[in-house]
């Protein structure tokens, strides 16, 4: 692989390496992509942005011989070229990172690494000294340090997207496309990422990156193409451009502020929690919310504020220490018991915490409040359409209808269900953890401004969020959490990234 | 993607849509088919008392389906229903031995059920042990108790009046059984379709996670189901047993997979998440129509089951090679 960066690193890099012209993927009944453009360069950075439904997934599945386009061309190096298998699109060097690549916990790291193209001996066995030799000379490249024949399991989460990457990059490819790399990484491994960028970039390869994170645009591409609605927007140079023309390119409308501005007046303190502590997962937690109130949690990935928020919501409940809801104690052993004290939570995995997906809108909306909708325990349909009428319309839900399975919804109408779902229970305290992952820039917004127009209700927000803008637009007051326990605690003029990252880290103690 | 559009309706697709295109309308079809076939192969077919003698080939087992419907949805299995029966019944001759009534014979039967269920219900809900595990145990616990206490030997002498559940009929050929499975039929569809219990069943069964994040109690919904389902085994060996007049080791012995067959063709998802009581009601037809069809043709037992077999296969590989030729 490093002989061949060299003669790349030469090439000409105003010439793209590879190009879509006019590429159109139609759907039964969606015009999912409508002759778009795209221009990749070797040694540069391509960000493509667009909101969830623009099609930037369509494209990388095109480009990856996963989809075939109804019309136009993509030409490589110049030369039409036509991927009718994702192993045509590998063999022309062309290789993909996924948001969540398939990993297999049982087979080793190497194994990983190579599964389907291992090197062969002589005898058409696997030929394992290559196969580790190979293993390791990639992840050197990447500088991970992981030996390549304990089994993935044996890894941590950092560590496994690692060979995620090792895996994409153990093809000898020109074009890497990285869609939402970022999404599961914490502060630190992000870092990492980014240096992986520009070690990549110095070898020449061409590299899309898909981000919904503008700071990371920002911070790691060259150039831009905007897409909106399957339709090509517009592109150009990273250093030509700012934050708003990129957000208007995008939603094509003005979002005058990313984050609502909220005249905040705060009620009574509504939930203390006080020594808290789990067996492993976290020790010595004590702090209250107040009514009104947005209240941050910061950390990174492993800091233990999930687990803490689903003590407090019941779902492991091997703790000790006192929760007071009102001024009175109580008792919460399973997440029933949660909601009828009005905690409810809006956890990180919609798809497999938050939604019951295969299940039509209106139950999943009305799922904990079947109390209320029924009699005598008996469904009433009519009160349960009403309910969840009511509760979509709160949030600005789109879908076909409230029969629609919430499979069928984008990431951020899923998000939207799931809020209505808890809204519905009328709760005191709102739990949400990473309320705005993976969901694109218009509902995201939209998240932001109803979780403000909450608190300014008087309902008591906890935000649990890795996102230090986030973190900072939405926050009264921050808490950050490092390995268990509460390191600290921000409120006004100390609420600045460095400050965050500082405690989340731990440099503030250890330097 | 628009945004003049804001109105969400309901529903795109009327219930009636729905039903038409519905699993349990091709079964239905099935079911007459047999019905039609059945009464050209066979003269004796057409008679109302030979047709009210062909549903006693699936009443007891349906009963008990009803209530296994509720567990597949909710993503448990219960394989120890037949040796529940045994149980149970054996339970009930012992009582009879005793020198006990009818009415003490009918708690004795359902009571065994119940702890039965209860047994395999702790084990899975609050031990956290596989359904399928743990039933595979208890099916082989429960009817070994059986053969402990009778051996070769077999329990008899039930009481007179005791022979009706089993054996009496409310009007001309509508036997008890007959009317006691509609009962039934009825209950458990309400129950799955028309209240929060059937609801959160079906949660459970498309998601536990997520039903236990939404502030369902997952665990206790389980236990129910299976307190359900040892209850049903109970009623089923009090009219088999009445049936049968007799009490034997190996009464029902291979009951659990009929069963599971009646409820799998009946639409239910083995997976959980997904399947109606009606189904499993005109699954049960069907199975009873194919039995009795095959026993008027003197067709023996081995072929029988060899022809059940294929025709739950048949029927659920149907809609996917019917989707196959289509889009190609």
């Amino acid at each position: 692989m490093q002989v061949i960066t060299q003669d790349q690193s030469s090439q000409d890099r105003t010439k793209p390496v590879l190009v879509l012209d006019g590429v159109t993927k139609v759907f039964p009944g969606v015009k999912a992509l409508s002759e778009v453009s795209l221009k990749l360069f070797p040694g540069q950075v391509m960000a493509l942005i667009g909101e969830n439904g623009a099609g930037k997934s369509t494209v990388v599945k095109v480009l990856t011989g996963i989809y075939q386009p109804n019309k136009g061309d993509i030409l490589l190096n110049g030369k039409p070229i036509h991927f009718s298998t994702p192993q045509t699109a590998a063999n022309a060097g062309i290789t993909a990172i996924h948001q969540e690549t398939v990993l297999f916990d049982e087979l080793s790291v190497a194994e990983n690494i190579f599964l389907g193209h291992a090197p062969r001996s002589n005898f058409g066995l696997i030929d394992w000294p290559e196969m580790e030799r190979r293993s390791v000379e990639i992840l050197d490249g990447i500088g991970a340090n992981i030996d390549p024949s304990v089994k993935l399991r044996e890894l941590g989460i950092a560590n496994k997207h690692l060979v995620a990457i090792s895996r994409a990059l153990s093809i000898d490819a020109s074009v890497v496309i990285m869609d939402e790399p970022t999404a599961a990484l914490s502060y630190k491994e992000i870092e990492e990422l980014y240096e992986l960028v520009d070690k990549l970039r110095s070898q020449g390869k061409a590299i899309l990156f898909i981000s919904h994170k503008f700071d990371e645009i920002f911070h790691i591409a060259d150039r831009y193409t905007v897409f909106r609605d399957g339709q090509f927007i517009g592109d150009g140079l990273i250093e030509d451009v700012d934050r708003t023309t990129l957000v208007k390119m995008m939603v094509g409308r003005d979002i005058s502020q990313i984050f609502p501005s909220r005249d905040s007046h705060l009620g009574d303190e509504i939930l203390s929690v006080e020594n808290y502590t789990h067996v492993t997962e976290f020790a010595d937690i004590s702090f209250s919310l107040r009514k009104g109130e947005i209240l941050g949690f910061y950390g990174l990935v492993g800091a233990g504020r999930s687990e803490l928020m689903q003590a407090l919501f019941g779902i492991t409940n091997l703790f000790s220490g006192v929760v007071r809801i009102d001024g009175a104690e109580v008792i919460i052993g399973s997440p029933a018991d949660a909601v009828s004290n009005g905690i409810v939570y809006v956890p990180e995995d919609r798809g497999k915490q938050g939604a019951i997906i295969d299940l039509p809108i209106f139950q999943n909306i009305t799922l904990p409040s079947l109390g209320r909708t029924s009699k005598n325990g008996f469904i009433r349909l009519a009160e349960e359409f009403k309910l969840a009428r009511k509760y979509t319309k709160r949030i600005d839900l789109r879908a076909a209808s409230l029969d629609t399975n919430v499979e069928n919804l984008s990431g951020g109408n899923q998000q939207k269900i799931v809020i209505a779902k808890w809204l519905a229970t009328q709760p005191k305290i709102i739990i949400m953890d990473e309320p705005t992952k993976g969901i694109d820039i218009g509902s995201k917004a939209a998240v932001h401004e109803f979780m403000a127009e909450l608190a300014d209700q008087g309902l008591a927000v906890i935000m649990v969020s890795s996102e230090i803008p986030e973190i900072l637009g939405m926050s009264n007051r921050v808490i950050v959490m490092r390995e268990g326990r509460i390191v600290s605690e921000l409120t006004d003029d100390d609420l600045k990234p460095e400050t965050l990252v500082q405690y989340a880290a731990g440099i503030n103690r250890e330097r | 993607m628009k945004t003049t559009e804001r109105i969400i309706p309901d529903r795109l697709q009327s219930p009636i849509q729905r039903y038409l295109k519905s699993w349990e309308t091709l079964l239905l079809a099935v079911a007459v088919a047999i019905f039609i076939a059945n009464s050209f192969a066979s003269p004796y077919f057409l008679n109302a008392w030979n047709l009210s003698d062909a549903t006693f080939n699936f009443t007891e087992k349906a009963m008990i389906a009803f209530a296994m419907a509720l567990l597949i949805i909710s993503g448990e299995i219960d394989l120890s229903v037949a040796s529940m029966i045994a149980l149970a019944s054996t339970a009930m001759g012992a009582a009879v031995q005793a020198g006990f009534g009818t009415p003490v014979l009918i708690l004795v039967g359902l009571g065994t059920g119940v702890i039965c269920g209860a047994f395999n219900g702790i084990l899975v809900t609050r031990m956290g042990l596989p359904s399928i595990v743990v039933t595979i145990g208890t099916m082989s616990l429960f009817r070994g108790i059986s053969y402990i206490v009778l051996g070769d030997q077999a329990y008899r002498g039930y009481p007179s009046d005791f022979t009706f559940f089993g054996q009496g009929y409310i009007w001309w050929v509508i036997s008890f059984e007959f009317v006691l499975f509609l009962i039934i039929a009825i209950i458990y569809g309400i129950i799955l379709h028309k209240t929060n219990f059937g609801r959160a069943v079906f949660a459970i069964g498309n998601n536990p996670t997520g039903a236990l994040f939404s502030g369902i109690r997952v665990q206790r919904v389980k236990f129910i189901l299976f307190l359900l389902t040892g209850f049903m085994s109970g009623i089923a060996a009090i009219c088999l047993t009445s049936r049968l007049g007799s009490t034997r080791p190996s009464i029902a012995f291979g009951w659990e997979l009929e069963i599971i067959t009646m409820v799998v063709l009946g639409g239910v998802n083995i997976l959980g998440g997904s399947g109606s009581i009606p189904g499993v009601v005109i699954a049960a037809f069907v199975m009873g129509l194919v039995t009795f069809g095959l026993g008027l043709l003197n067709v023996p037992g081995i072929v029988m089951s060899i022809v059940i077999g294929a025709l739950l296969i048949g029927v659920i590989a149907m809609p996917r090679i019917w989707k196959m030729t289509r889009t190609n």
